[in-house]
């Protein structure tokens, strides 16, 4: 079995899979030099509508088929009503075997993706995260085809690569017009930024808009262009408002969380990079929303303006660029009702795609140009690995979004987490599933102390301007002893042959598999 | 037995049957974590807090706090036991609910000390916190302070004794004035430590300023904290002035001189030092370092 770069043993091929092995920090050039999209010539007569009457006859002109790919945006996230609607429609026409490739599959209930899976409506699953009831699911063994998780820059490099060739895309927007210009800034269930859809307009066979707000010819502000758009339906209801906001931008109160984002808007203040013009992205995790203000605190003392925040845009964040700490924000997704206007509200907060935000195949991308990018994660390893998706009894927990192009692209990248949790240590020896290269984080802080990692490009500058404080740095095996010494050593998760999820890194190589557990 | 220099400014109260919050409490800013057997172990649980307090203080004992351990009441049916295994933890200290004279504090240290002799434990070196909680403990403060060489402090329990006192709690804790006083003067006349009751309100993050404030400005030493979020707040306000640092500084001067000189006594603008005086300044001194004061040109990192 071949080893990749993070010392991953994997299979040579998994089904119809060719593995390429994740060889290190420097992506391979791509294999095919032109980008591969399905999108047709389409001759449309002058006037009339493309509004069609149900779901089910707009997938029907669309073509779907047997075997076919269909593509999601995650932007209504736990509130997202289109999905269920859509796969619903899809089952009611009898059409199976099919595709799913959403930007990251949300957490739906009523009804479930696994039903979907279980009557063969989906086989296969392509994303950027499988959390809830269908991650379980697939992990104790549920599919037949492993599951491709891939992060926010891989997929469209996926996509142009034409590994992930879409054959309909349903574009969910709350307001869109007759002709499909559509947006997510407007209308009662808003939902801010679609940076997901862009490159799902743009390469799909078929592209369908589904709203609850018809609006009057034109949709203004319009982020889906009416030229890529074939049909668009008008449906009772795309999300639930209270619940579009849900689960990503609670402040934290646990003291425990507040004590390590404080002490990473200290290790950002403590840099020679924190200085006029700097620029960051804190993420929308709780630990993250409390980085945020602590780090506008540091800010406001020192005098400094950040040039631009990037990534998740949250209210907090729209709060600090309204005190004019932040010059541009620029974000390909919203995280709440206030974040979902502020687009509309200030020129300088801006909609972007998310390729551009993440994809290293694209001439270059956003998050390269970080001075800081704060992660989250679940578990670190002595080596600095982290792993992102997997709990410790194995379940999935979370997605991989764009944590891994966010440590690739940033000066310092900072791993959040405490080191231990409940009972279970998170800093170890081998963490169980590799989704970020440990040579891509640039130091990991706990509440036990900061570690910094020797292997990374600036270590040099960082042990420098770090010394120069009181942060008390510590190296990353005494994290780990320490965690030990208070949980014992874990029993190791056991797990069967079976891949059920491979992760690609944003190149396109696999970083590591996800076995099935033994039961 | 030589006194120590040790910070009491914040002691937290961590849950005896709560492994993964005791495991967490390591890492706060507080200068001394009280593992509780107590109010907030449930009955059922009693023995189970017993022995993850024992274990997690023989195997994982936090090596830059102060230790204590709150056992239950002087007349429960826990008592004994709670001694046995608390003793043989080796905390810094014990802290004693509801103590209301001086015949408990000699009783508990008696029962210590043959637990100590046992166990090959220095005998008298656990130290001793009493908490007075009601108007008998109040009036008794000054002969509970001095009953016993181990007492080092005595803490004040709001909730209690306002109970005993059929008096209503309130916020500005004006019905807790006099007995703060009260204990501060036996305190200081018994040469121990004040510790100020809990400001019970976590949420209220600008009510624990205004009455951490007031404890200060009254000459408490220390508060007690029941969330980890009130730690940082109650550290802030125990930190020393400069004028006071400057006045440590010149009284560990002159103690420095008239050891060089070989004198017994020393004196200071006309007063004599004497041991209290010079532990009060190591104190200001170790307070001013914990929040992160350079003292005298010192590069202070760590």
């Amino acid at each position: 079995m071949p080893v990749n770069a993070v010392g991953r043993e994997l299979p040579e091929r998994i089904g119809n899979y060719i593995v390429k092995p994740y060889q290190g920090i420097n992506a391979p050039e791509p294999t095919s030099k032109k980008v591969v999209s399905n999108r047709v010539l389409t001759l449309r007569p002058a006037g009339g509508s493309k509004v069609i009457g149900t779901l089910e006859e707009a997938i029907e002109a669309s073509g779907l088929q047997d075997g076919m790919t269909i593509s999601f945006h995650h932007s209504f996230r736990e509130g997202d009503l289109i999905v269920g609607q859509v796969l619903t429609a899809i089952r009611n026409l009898g059409i199976k075997d099919l595709r799913f490739a959403p930007s990251a599959v949300v957490n739906i209930k009523n009804p479930s993706i696994v039903d979907f899976v279980r009557d063969g409506t989906i086989t296969r699953i392509e994303a950027s995260g499988i959390r809830g009831e269908l991650g379980d699911a697939v992990i104790n063994g549920l599919m037949d085809e492993p599951v491709i998780l891939r992060t926010h820059g891989a997929r469209p490099r996926a996509i142009e690569a034409g590994e992930l060739e879409i054959d309909v895309a349903f574009i969910g927007a709350s307001a869109a017009d007759e002709y499909g210009n559509a947006t997510g800034q407007i209308g009662p269930n808003a939902c801010g930024a679609l940076g997901y859809s862009f490159i799902d307009a743009t390469s799909a066979g078929k592209v369908v808009v589904i709203t609850d707000y018809l609006v009057n010819y034109p949709c203004v502000p319009a982020s889906i262009s009416q030229q890529y758009v074939d049909y668009v339906v008008v449906v009772e209801q795309i999300g639930i408002p209270e619940k579009i906001g849900a689960g990503a931008t609670r402040m934290t109160r646990n003291p425990r969380d507040l004590m390590i984002a404080k002490r990473i808007a200290d290790v950002i203040a403590a840099s020679r990079l924190f200085e006029n013009d700097f620029s960051f992205q804190t993420g929308a995790g709780s630990i993250s929303i409390a980085c945020t203000n602590y780090l506008a605190e540091r800010m406001e003392e020192r005098g400094i303006k950040a040039r631009f925040a990037l990534g998740g845009i949250t209210a907090n964040i729209v709060e600090i660029f309204n005190k004019g700490l932040v010059k541009v924000l620029e974000g390909s997704q919203s995280f709440d009702a206030v974040a979902a206007r502020a687009i509309v509200e200030h020129p300088n907060i801006v909609e972007i795609d998310n390729a551009v935000y993440s994809n290293i195949y694209g001439k270059g991308c956003m998050l390269d140009k970080l001075n800081f990018g704060v992660l989250t994660a679940l578990e670190v390893d002595v080596d600095f690995n982290l792993n992102i998706l997997t709990g410790s009894s194995g379940e999935m927990m979370g997605g991989l979004g764009g944590g891994p192009d966010v440590a690739a692209g940033s000066d310092i990248s900072i791993a959040a987490l405490p080191i231990v949790r409940g009972r279970t240590p998170s800093v170890v020896n081998k963490v169980f599933t590799i989704c970020t290269p440990g040579e891509t984080v640039a130091m990991v802080v706990t509440e036990a102390g900061i570690a910094l990692n020797p292997r990374h490009k600036h270590y040099e500058m960082l042990r420098d301007d770090m010394g120069k404080t009181d942060l008390k740095i510590v190296s990353i095996e005494s994290l780990r002893q320490l965690a030990e010494s208070f949980t014992g050593k874990p029993k190791q998760i056991e797990c069967t042959d079976k891949v059920v999820c491979i992760v690609e890194y944003r190149d396109g190589t696999v970083i590591d598999v996800i076995r099935q557990i033994k039961r | 037995m030589e006194q120590r220099v040790s910070l009491k400014r914040t002691s937290l109260y961590v849950s005896g049957s709560s492994p993964a919050n005791i495991i967490e409490a390591v890492f706060y800013n507080q200068d001394c974590i009280v593992y509780d057997l107590e109010d907030s172990v449930p009955t059922s649980e009693k023995d189970a807090a017993r022995l993850i307090v024992y274990n997690a203080l023989r195997h994982q004992r936090p090596a830059e706090k102060y230790v204590i351990i709150r056992v239950n009441g002087i007349y429960s049916e826990f008592i004994d036991e709670d001694l046995e295994a608390a003793v043989r933890a080796r905390p810094d200290a014990l802290r004693i609910p509801k103590v209301e004279s001086a015949k408990e504090v000699q009783s508990i240290s008696a029962k210590m000390a043959a637990i100590e002799r046992q166990a090959g434990i220095e005998v008298g070196s656990i130290e001793l916190w009493c908490n007075i909680e009601s108007y008998l403990g109040i009036l008794n403060a000054l002969e509970i302070a001095t009953a016993d060489s181990r007492v080092v402090a005595l803490a004040l329990g709001a909730e209690d004794y306002t109970a005993s006192m059929k008096a209503q709690r309130t916020k500005k804790g004006l019905e807790m004035f006099y007995a703060r006083n009260a204990l501060l003067m036996a305190c200081r006349a018994a040469g121990v430590d004040a510790i100020d009751m809990v400001f019970s309100d976590i949420n209220d993050l600008e009510g624990l300023r205004e009455d951490v404030a007031l404890a200060r400005n009254l000459g408490f030493d220390g508060k007690t904290a029941i969330h980890p979020r009130q730690i940082d707040i109650i550290n802030s306000y125990f930190t020393p002035s400069k004028k006071e640092i400057d006045y440590a500084l010149r009284v560990l001067a002159a103690v420095e001189e008239g050891k060089r000189l070989n004198k017994g006594a020393v004196a200071l603008d006309g007063s004599m030092i004497d041991k209290p005086v010079e532990l009060r300044a190591l104190t200001t001194i170790a307070q001013a370092r914990a929040a992160g004061i350079k003292i005298g040109g010192e590069n202070h990192a760590g």
